[in-house]
């Protein structure tokens, strides 16, 4: 599903002494099965962006598209279940979602809300389980003696058990293991060329988009700062200093292998193995000469 | 989130009556509902009219904010007019219609009990529109200290009050949180059955209760680790201090509590 924000405002506590413009005048378009990573400083409104992709906020002004869905200041869209099941949300902080009597119980809820039949959702939790990097004794378990790192991963099972088409994930990894961070970014990336989903991914890690995303959108106090292709976004090193963001830590590598060696090696998303390539190529080609 | 019932709710500013201390509102309030019931001419309504507009207009506090935070009272002020208009049989009879008979002592009473209801709400929501919840329990702390004498445990009601409404704000702020995550999880609380609607309410409240319990627990041991140990010997970091915009208040208020009693009827 594309998705359009077309000069999209929101107020929190409009019209009383506590307004608060979260977002100001912000236009974007994502198409279908690109992977968007959005990124701000704190405050700079993306979890408030994210609440508009399942209709749980109307835009003070603006229009934002989903799809065939529609939000507007008048109109919500009236098949709202609808848009949500094919929108999932991974929230900031999801493990307060938590509330049934067992883990898989949890998971089964969002399913089941969306008539899933039981079976089907049976088959899904087995597949998930694992994915996320659950054990099957940890299923029948209440979710309150989980770890929070465990949480985490029960409530992002449950949301992927929906199978949404458009994937959105808050910081997803914050207070995971570096381990675990990894790996479920590699389970997201996975999901998302497997299924061909649509996803954004909220996050601080300039690693994380510059390994995963497509495209960058960075927001600074609701509006859009920067837009483009990881690698043109994240070799601004002034612009993103400014808003308080750094330049991935290969960017600053390279910059600084080019002010010590007088070598460019150009900014072009690689892995640490091509670059270590590339400067073997340098260091022979000087020993040669 | 509602905010249309704005009592309770601190609307930050720096007017004369915002910097009051907020011992001398409390009391002053108190004697204003006290005294509205004495009122019964037009001028001694008018006086206290005056008082209570005069204070809202230096309190600079939007009126239209007030005004949307009144809403909910409105209807009961309405209310108590048109029963007043049907059941009061006083005064002589000003309209006949069909059944009903109205007289112009209704007229005159329902006004009246309208004029006090809007009085008193007005008055009341302006001590919490202007004083922050920590400076009104500490008002209270510091009025209730006699009972100190007779073991009254006023230190630790204070504590207790200024806790629970230290938290009101976050509770609302976890409550939007968790029924947006449910309702993205395809919970409806909106439309559907009663039936289906009480359900949907679990999936809200267990969440909420598990961080409220948390929450606390949290929070006892970090004071306890800040070294809390009740309120014996304990100083103050905001201390109330009565000043001169106080004692003119007072002389003030006491202005009008004489030309009430001068004006009103016997
Ligand atoms: N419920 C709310 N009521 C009032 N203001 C809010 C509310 N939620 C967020 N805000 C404000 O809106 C702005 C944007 O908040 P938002 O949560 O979207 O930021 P964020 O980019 O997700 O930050 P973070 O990286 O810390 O998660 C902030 O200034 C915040 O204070
Ligand atoms: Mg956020």
């Amino acid at each position: 599903m594309d998705i359009t924000f077309k000069n999209v405002s929101y107020i929190y506590q409009a019209n009383s002494p506590f307004a608060h413009k979260a977002i100001d005048d912000l236009s974007f378009h994502i198409p279908s099965g690109s992977f968007v990573a959005v990124i701000g400083h704190t405050g700079s409104g993306k979890s408030t962006l994210i609440q508009h992709l399942n209709g749980l906020v109307k835009p003070t002004a603006g229009e934002v598209t989903i799809g065939d869905f529609h939000l507007t200041p008048e109109q919500k869209p009236k098949n709202m279940k609808e848009l949500r099941s094919r929108v999932g949300v991974v929230f900031q902080y999801p493990e307060h979602q938590l509330f049934e009597e067992t883990v898989e119980k949890d998971i089964a809820f969002g399913p089941e809300n969306f008539g899933v039949s039981k079976s089907e959702i049976k088959h899904r939790i087995q597949q998930i389980t694992p994915a996320v990097g659950l054990t099957e004794e940890l299923l029948e378990r209440s979710p309150f003696e989980l770890s929070g790192g465990q949480m985490r991963r029960v409530a992002i099972a449950g949301v992927l058990a929906v199978r949404p088409d458009v994937l959105v994930l808050d910081e997803p990894t914050a207070g995971l293991d570096p381990r675990g961070q990894k790996e479920m970014m590699k389970m997201f990336y996975q999901l998302h060329q497997e299924q061909g989903l649509t996803t954004i991914l909220v996050t601080h890690s300039m690693e994380d988009a510059v390994k995963y995303a497509d495209h960058v959108i960075i927001l600074n106090k609701g509006t859009k700062y920067m837009e483009g292709k990881p690698e043109a976004v994240f070799t601004q090193k002034k612009a993103l200093n400014k808003v308080q963001l750094d330049v991935p830590e290969m960017v600053q590598f390279l910059n600084q292998f080019q002010t010590k060696l007088g070598k460019e090696i150009p900014f072009d998303r690689q892995s640490i193995k091509q670059v270590a390539q590339s400067i073997q190529q340098i260091i022979k080609g000087a020993e040669s000469s | 989130m509602n905010n249309s019932l704005i009592i309770g709710q601190y609307v930050p500013g720096n007017s004369i009556v915002h910097r009051l201390d907020p011992r001398t509102k409390i009391t002053i309030i108190f004697f204003f509902v006290f005294i509205v019931f004495f009122a019964n001419t037009l001028i001694s309504y008018g006086i206290l009219t005056i008082f209570a507009l005069t204070s809202m207009i230096t309190s600079r506090v939007p009126i239209r904010f007030i005004l949307k935070g009144l809403t909910p009272v409105w209807f009961l002020i309405v209310f108590t007019f048109i029963l007043h208009l049907f059941v009061t049989k006083e005064g002589t009879l000003i309209f006949h219609l069909s059944i009903f008979k109205f007289y112009s002592g209704g007229v005159i009473q329902g006004l009246a009990i309208s004029v006090r209801f809007f009085l008193l709400i007005l008055v009341t929501s302006l001590l919490t529109l202007t004083t922050t919840p920590i400076e009104i329990t500490d008002a209270i702390e510091d009025m209730l200290h006699p009972l100190n004498k007779i073991k009254f445990p006023v230190h630790e009601l204070a504590l207790m009050m200024s806790i629970s409404l230290r938290f009101i704000p976050t509770l609302m702020q976890e409550t939007d949180k968790i029924s947006k995550a449910q309702a993205s999880r395809g919970v409806d609380f909106r439309t559907g059955p009663i039936k289906d609607r009480a359900k949907a309410v679990v999936p809200l409240l267990v969440p909420l209760f598990v961080s409220a319990f948390k929450r606390a627990e949290e929070l006892a041991m970090a004071m306890e680790a800040r070294g809390y140990h009740g309120g014996e010997g304990r100083t103050k970091l905001r201390e109330l201090k009565i000043g001169k915009h106080d004692i003119l208040i007072y002389i003030l208020f006491a202005f009008v509590i004489a030309i009430l009693f001068y004006t009103r009827s016997y």
